[in-house]
């Protein structure tokens, strides 16, 4: 009987194990969020936080527009880079890519998932920095773009594949030529999933810093011309952190939450935009 | 019913290839070429990417050889360079990530695939979690700088040190910047990976298997212990390894907490270095082609062990649940 | 016109020398193989205008398979291979310099589940004569007449522009042969159009087929004997051979299968024996 009893206490405290598992796993987000909703709100609500760039160290005040700007136009141009040419292999790896040519493709862009997000700053810098002699916003881009283009392609290419053949069919009954059925008809069917995997890697790229620091470096001025070096969210956060004036580490902090903002304000669109096109 | 109009009847075109249909076809060839191209255009840049990580390293390759990966001295002014600090804290950060992960993913990812009581909990749970995994690194690393090293130093070292302070893993000055604070945040990063695909492997085991052992009379916990882990054992293996690769790979979040100080020491409280943050920390004042050849070469080593670590992680996973993990 | 008279010989004597006959689509000793495996065998069947021929048998005896080689479906399918001859209008369609895309929009094609595409009612309809080229205004009124002739203006023409798919689904399939009518075909195939459809849905479906071979030929394959008795005029039985390759076993007009079959395999099949 006791035997019984043993195994059954047993049990208990195994669940009892495992809820204390799912209390650990989900404590970290709801504890980072806070702080950086706490920390990072009186940051944002500082005058000129938004509208001006950072002032020149030790004089109090300034703001991180010219990194707002920088992290628009560097994942800006990232994306019209990436998400076109990432479509199009996600079209040919779902159409005409059940090959060798489409599986050495498929394993490459998952090696490329996996590297860690300094490499794609390496290759940005060996590619755009040492060879032009100069830091610059489009060699993030570019750094920002290849680190994009696998998530796009698997997201295109998985929303191509859900579209059923039947509909394929129906298009090729009709007399339409095979790549008016692929961009009309198979094409829009995939939208939701298509533009979500843009907007997932979109938002990844925003947040991103390893890659940044080789290649756009970081200005303290506010910047638009691509060919220099230009300032982001995220290079901000990092690089003020370590500062040890505290305004600027409240920017940091503010900075912060305006990129977790963004980034679920982007997986919010994402998700009303798929439920829109279902209807 | 109505008739069509004339300028609605279509003539019936010869069924001979007309200059129509090779110019419909035309579109299809160049739709194809298009597509093709871009496919090797892709496969084209994985090329000039590695070749990108290996030329700037040339330099200190060609200086250090394979005696690099067990140099201890990292000394920019005397122009020595050497791996190993970097390898031992890269691996040592990551172990513990691992080591704190794997339990807390691994009994989270059992409650999403298997509760039902609690059932209702699952939809949130799933959702911070993949909430955590949205959330930049460089946000984690500002909390952790702020936030957990305070904690690390005033809390949780000296508890450790106090209960397990015989072992020289929890000896010495605790200044919450370090091996254990990095392996902490790495921990936090690593979990949303380690539940999401423990989840998918877990779900792979067959109900027939789990429904037969609880039909047997054996509870849940000895029906998990017995019959659901070892079976999904490999499936499991795979997920640590891909959590390994993420950590291992993890740049910024470690960087400003890990002290960035190229030693070995036995104590986890002791600053060090890992591959990542030296590259992170060091580069713009990198002066001369032997510094920064060294630093890239330590990148090089960073993307190899890597890719090994993925690629074998791929394989155990899609040998086990016979489909690709889920991308996260 | 010859041919049809020999072929007839072959097969079964018609019940009523006709006078004028118009064979639409002719296909002549096709052979079809999915690389080495042969799955039609010698399969002839003449397909008359404006009349309604049903392809019956039980499953996997190739009848869908036979289908789809009339507007050269089968070349989605890598490694397959078709050989015969099968003429429409005298070309034969399975010739390399045959223009394929011409040749899917005079032979139509309406499938087992409707497959509308995730657009609007509209735009569904308008598709194939957008792909033609064909003006605005020109659309627009193909894409009421195609409605009005499957039935569905009434029902859908003050939603043109809301999504196919909240239509049901009996008015899916409906809207699938709209579309396939939008682009004013000669030939039309129906691939089981009702077999995924409740009883009354089949009726309309099987009503509005009645009113289209007026205007349009129409090749349908069944497994629904019933059905096929009850709307064609000409009945093809197929049925897989020892070397599971499919043939006709015997084609004539409906009624002389159904009561004066001259086969005995066919017999048994339609007193139920089998199938």
């Amino acid at each position: 009987m006791s035997r019984l009893l043993a195994r059954v206490m047993l049990d208990r405290f195994v669940n009892a194990l495992i809820v204390l598992c799912v209390m650990l796993a989900a404590i970290p987000v709801l504890v980072l969020l806070l702080f950086v909703l706490i920390k990072g709100l009186p940051g944002m609500l500082a005058p000129g936080f938004f509208t001006s760039p950072p002032h020149p160290v030790g004089v109090p005040g300034g703001g991180v527009f010219n990194a707002i700007i920088g992290t628009l136009e560097i994942v800006g141009i990232g994306s019209l880079l990436a998400v076109p040419f990432g479509t199009l292999v996600g079209i040919f790896l779902s159409e005409y890519g059940r090959n060798r040519i489409g599986d050495t493709v498929r394993f490459v862009s998952d090696v490329l998932t996996g590297l860690p997000s300094i490499a794609f700053g390496i290759f940005g810098y060996t590619v755009l920095v040492a060879t032009l002699h100069h830091f610059s916003a489009v060699s993030a881009s570019v750094a920002l773009a290849v680190l994009m283009l696998p998530v796009v392609l698997r997201a295109t290419e998985t929303a191509l594949v859900l579209v059923p053949q039947s509909m394929r069919e129906a298009g090729l009954a009709l007399g339409a030529p095979r790549w008016r059925v692929t961009i009309e008809v198979v094409v829009p069917a995939a939208l939701g999933g298509i533009v979500t995997g843009a907007l997932l890697a979109m938002s990844r790229a925003a947040g991103e810093t390893a890659p940044l620091l080789f290649t756009a470096l970081g200005n303290e001025f506010t910047q638009v011309n691509p060919l220099q070096p230009m300032g982001a969210l995220a290079l901000t956060v990092f690089k003020n952190a370590l500062l040890p004036y505290s305004d600027l580490q409240d920017q940091a902090w503010a900075a912060a939450l305006l990129l977790v903002l963004m980034v679920a304000v982007t997986n919010i669109l994402a998700r009303i935009y798929v439920r829109r096109i279902q209807r | 019913m109505t008739r069509g109009t004339a300028a609605e009847r279509v003539v019936p075109a010869p069924l001979v290839a007309s200059s129509r249909q090779r110019r419909l076809l035309a579109g299809d060839r160049i739709f194809q070429g298009l597509a093709l191209a871009s496919a090797m255009l892709i496969l084209l840049i994985a090329l000039i990417f590695m070749v990108a990580l290996f030329l700037p390293a040339l330099p200190a390759i060609r200086r250090f050889g394979l005696g690099f990966f067990v140099t201890r001295t990292w000394d920019p002014v005397r122009q020595t360079f050497g791996a190993l600090p970097a390898l031992y804290g890269t691996l040592v950060t990551s172990a513990i990530g691992i080591v704190i992960a794997f339990p807390i993913g691994l009994g989270a990812a059992l409650f999403l695939a298997e509760e039902a009581r609690l059932g209702f909990l699952r939809g949130p749970l799933s959702f911070a979690v993949e909430l955590l995994a949205g959330i930049p690194s460089v946000v984690i690393g500002l909390w952790a700088f702020f936030i957990l090293t305070p904690l690390m130093r005033d809390n949780v070292d000296p508890f450790l040190k106090h209960t397990l302070g015989f072992l020289p893993l929890f000896q010495g000055t605790a200044n919450g910047y370090g091996y254990l604070t990095a392996g902490v945040v790495l921990a936090i990063m690593v979990l949303p990976i380690m539940v999401a695909l423990s989840r998918d492997v877990i779900r792979a085991v067959p109900r027939a298997l789990r429904e037969a052992s609880l039909a047997l009379g054996a509870t849940r916990a000895e029906t998990t212990w017995s019959v659901i882990l070892p079976y999904a054992r490999v499936g499991i293996t795979g997920a640590v390894l891909l959590s390994l690769g993420r950590a291992l790979g993890e740049t910024i979040a470690v960087t400003m907490v890990i002290g960035n100080r190229p030693v070995i020491a036995a104590s986890l409280f002791s600053s060090g270095y890992t591959l990542p943050s030296v590259l992170a920390n060091e580069f713009t004042e990198a002066v001369g082609p032997l510094y920064q050849g060294s630093l890239f070469y330590l990148g090089l080593v960073l993307v190899l062990i890597t890719i090994a670590v993925n690629v074998l992680a791929r394989v155990l996973v899609w040998r086990f649940s016979g489909s690709e993990p889920a991308a996260v | 016109m010859i041919a049809w008279a020999s072929m007839q010989a072959d097969v079964a004597a018609p019940a009523t020398p006709q006078a004028e006959i118009e064979i639409k689509l002719d296909a002549r000793h096709v052979n079809f193989f999915y690389g080495d495996f042969q799955a039609l065998q010698d399969a002839s069947l003449a397909v008359q205008a404006r009349k309604i021929t049903a392809l019956i048998g039980p499953s996997g005896c190739g009848k869908t398979t036979f289908l789809r080689i009339f507007n050269r479906m089968h070349d989605l399918t890598p490694g397959t291979r078709a050989t015969g001859e099968v003429l429409l209008d005298g070309h034969n369609v399975l010739s390399p310099d045959t223009d394929v895309i011409n040749l899917r929009r005079q032979v139509g094609m309406l499938f087992q589940r409707a497959n509308p595409f995730p657009k609007s009612i509209y735009d569904n309809v308008a598709y194939g004569p957008h792909i033609l080229g064909w003006s605005k205004p020109q659309i627009n009124e193909i894409v009421e007449e195609s409605l009005k002739d499957t039935a569905l203006w009434e029902e859908v023409k003050d939603r043109l522009h809301r999504s196919a798919l909240n239509l049901s689904g009996g008015q899916q399939q409906r809207l699938c042969l709209a579309r396939a009518l939008a682009v004013k075909p000669d030939v039309i195939l129906m691939d089981e159009p009702a077999s995924a459809l409740d009883p009354i849905a089949t009726l309309r479906i099987e009503e509005l087929m009645q009113e289209l071979k007026k205007r349009y030929t129409i090749v349908i394959v069944t497994h629904n004997m019933q059905q096929s008795a009850r709307v064609s005029d000409f009945t093809a039985f197929m049925l897989m051979n020892e070397r599971r390759a499919g043939e006709v076993i015997e084609f004539g007009p409906t009624d002389d299968i159904f009561n004066r079959p001259k086969d005995s395999r066919t017999e048994d099949y339609i007193t139920g024996r089998f199938g």
